[in-house]
């Protein structure tokens, strides 16, 4: 099936199979690996990306599904540097270990930080919860997501 | 993680790719996408029983992907834009079937016509899976442990179903008739849930479950009117308990009768026949809800 959509910003033109979902066709048909697919059945969360300006699961979104949409991806959101400063802040609070659930933890993240203000520690972790880190833990993560909010709200 | 899904990952219905690696890939099927309802009536009828409806695609997907489900054909609905949005009457609120949990979050007249739907929508999964989710696709897929179904319980709402038979209205407490099974036929469509106006009522929800955003191991959602400290009208509707959510109606005639909190909790056990499963055993279910319906019930009388 034919579907036309945006990648991180340019008009992509695919032809899918009905049962691909959306991060095989990106990470094997448009090689953005960043996505990443840990349980595929919805429950890890490391497949988080955005799709018309939401977090999805992208293991539970078929790629036809997306076709006329926006889809952005950890690759997207390095690059234009939307992310920048609370991907130094997990450098700086050594928020990863292993990386695997970085990039969807990033975009969550970026998704509670979107909404403005400083979120209290239980929301942060609340808004997370559908994220799982298995090495480094938690409250690493939670600690960097806190200090960018922080940073940001200082330099309104 | 519901019943249906316990050990599925174990089951040998994983792809292996060329590197021989196992993964959780669903089967080959086709896919149309209808552009109205009556468009999807239509394409039911051609393809049958090997068909599927796709709304937001949260439960249907796992299915997929771990091939308990494997549909010849799926008929994507989510497009369809007059089944999504909330419509308030003077006596009513209709909520369309395909309504995202994330719209109900973000409705002020959710908020102010149905806060039980809200309080109830904030537990079900995580914003990712939320943003996809819809209030139609959990009704019909009659998951015992979801929050939707005993909300429409306890809300006592109208479930707007039509079919190329034409339209008919069906009492949630008729709705859901068994696991995973509901009064739907198959060429039918749920397109809309109502719910009354009910401006002196007070409501009431609690879940149990082992990590935020997991399905509970019992839930409660509860709504009703005191009047004068006495309960003119109660509604329980339990899930994770069984087969399907269930009304607990001899508890609340407990309460509406003007018995204790402690006779109502006793009463449960003629309601409920809990499952076993690997999260808890029959027995630890029933306490659990007597533990909640002593939570609820309370919190709600301290709130009227």
């Amino acid at each position: 099936m034919n579907i036309s959509l945006m990648v991180n910003g340019e008009q992509v033109e695919a032809d899918v199979l009905p049962r691909t979902h959306l991060v095989d066709f990106l990470r094997e048909q448009l090689g953005l690996t960043g996505t990443h697919l840990g349980c595929e059945h919805g429950v890890c969360g490391a497949c988080t990306l955005r799709l018309d300006g939401v977090i999805v699961r992208g293991c539970l979104v078929l790629a036809v599904q997306a076709d006329g949409g926006v889809v952005e991806t950890i690759e997207g959101l390095s690059d234009s540097g939307e992310i920048a400063d609370l991907q130094a802040a997990f450098i700086a609070r050594n928020a990863l270990q292993c990386g695997f659930c970085t990039p969807a933890m990033l975009i969550a993240a970026q998704d509670l930080l979107q909404h403005g203000g400083v979120p209290s520690r239980e929301a942060i972790r609340e808004h997370l919860s559908g994220n799982y880190c298995r090495c480094t833990g938690y409250q690493a993560i939670v600690d960097a997501v806190e200090t960018t909010a922080q940073a940001r709200e200082a330099s309104r | 993680m519901p019943a249906w899904l316990d050990g599925a990952a174990c089951l040998p219905t994983s792809d292996g790719n060329e590197k021989g690696e196992r993964r959780v890939k669903a089967a080959a099927f086709d896919y149309v996408r209808a552009s109205s309802v009556a468009d999807a009536w239509a394409l039911l009828a051609r393809h049958g029983a090997g068909a599927k409806l796709l709304a937001g695609g949260q439960s249907l997907l796992p299915a997929l992907n771990l091939r308990l489900s494997a549909p010849d054909i799926l008929i994507d609905i989510s497009r369809i834009e007059a089944l999504r949005g909330v419509t308030v009457s003077p006596h009513s609120v209709r909520i369309g079937a395909l309504t995202r949990h994330a719209d109900l979050l973000a409705s002020p007249e959710i908020a102010a016509h149905a806060p039980l739907l809200c309080r109830a929508v904030a537990e079900v999964a995580h914003p990712a899976i939320r943003s996809r989710g819809t209030i139609g696709g959990s009704l019909a897929n009659a998951d015992p442990a979801a929050e939707l179904p005993a909300c429409t319980l306890a809300l006592d709402a109208r479930l707007h179903v039509e079919g190329p038979g034409g339209a008919r209205v069906i009492a949630s407490r008729d709705f859901f008739t068994g696991l995973f099974e509901t009064a739907l036929h198959p060429n039918e469509i749920l397109v809309a849930i109502e719910i009354d106006r009910q401006p002196a009522s007070v409501c009431g929800f609690a879940e149990l479950a082992r990590r935020s955003g997991d399905y509970a191991i019992v839930g409660l959602a509860a709504h009703g009117a005191i009047a004068a400290g006495v309960w003119t009208e109660l509604r329980l509707g339990y899930f994770s308990v069984g087969t399907r959510a269930t009304l607990a109606t001899h508890a609340a005639g407990v309460l509406t009768g003007g018995g204790t909190l402690l006779e109502a909790a006793a009463a449960l056990e003629h309601d409920l026949q809990p499952h076993d499963d690997l999260q808890a055993s029959s027995a630890t279910r029933q306490h659990l809800a007597r533990v909640l319906l002593r939570r609820v019930v309370a919190e709600m009388e301290s709130a009227a």
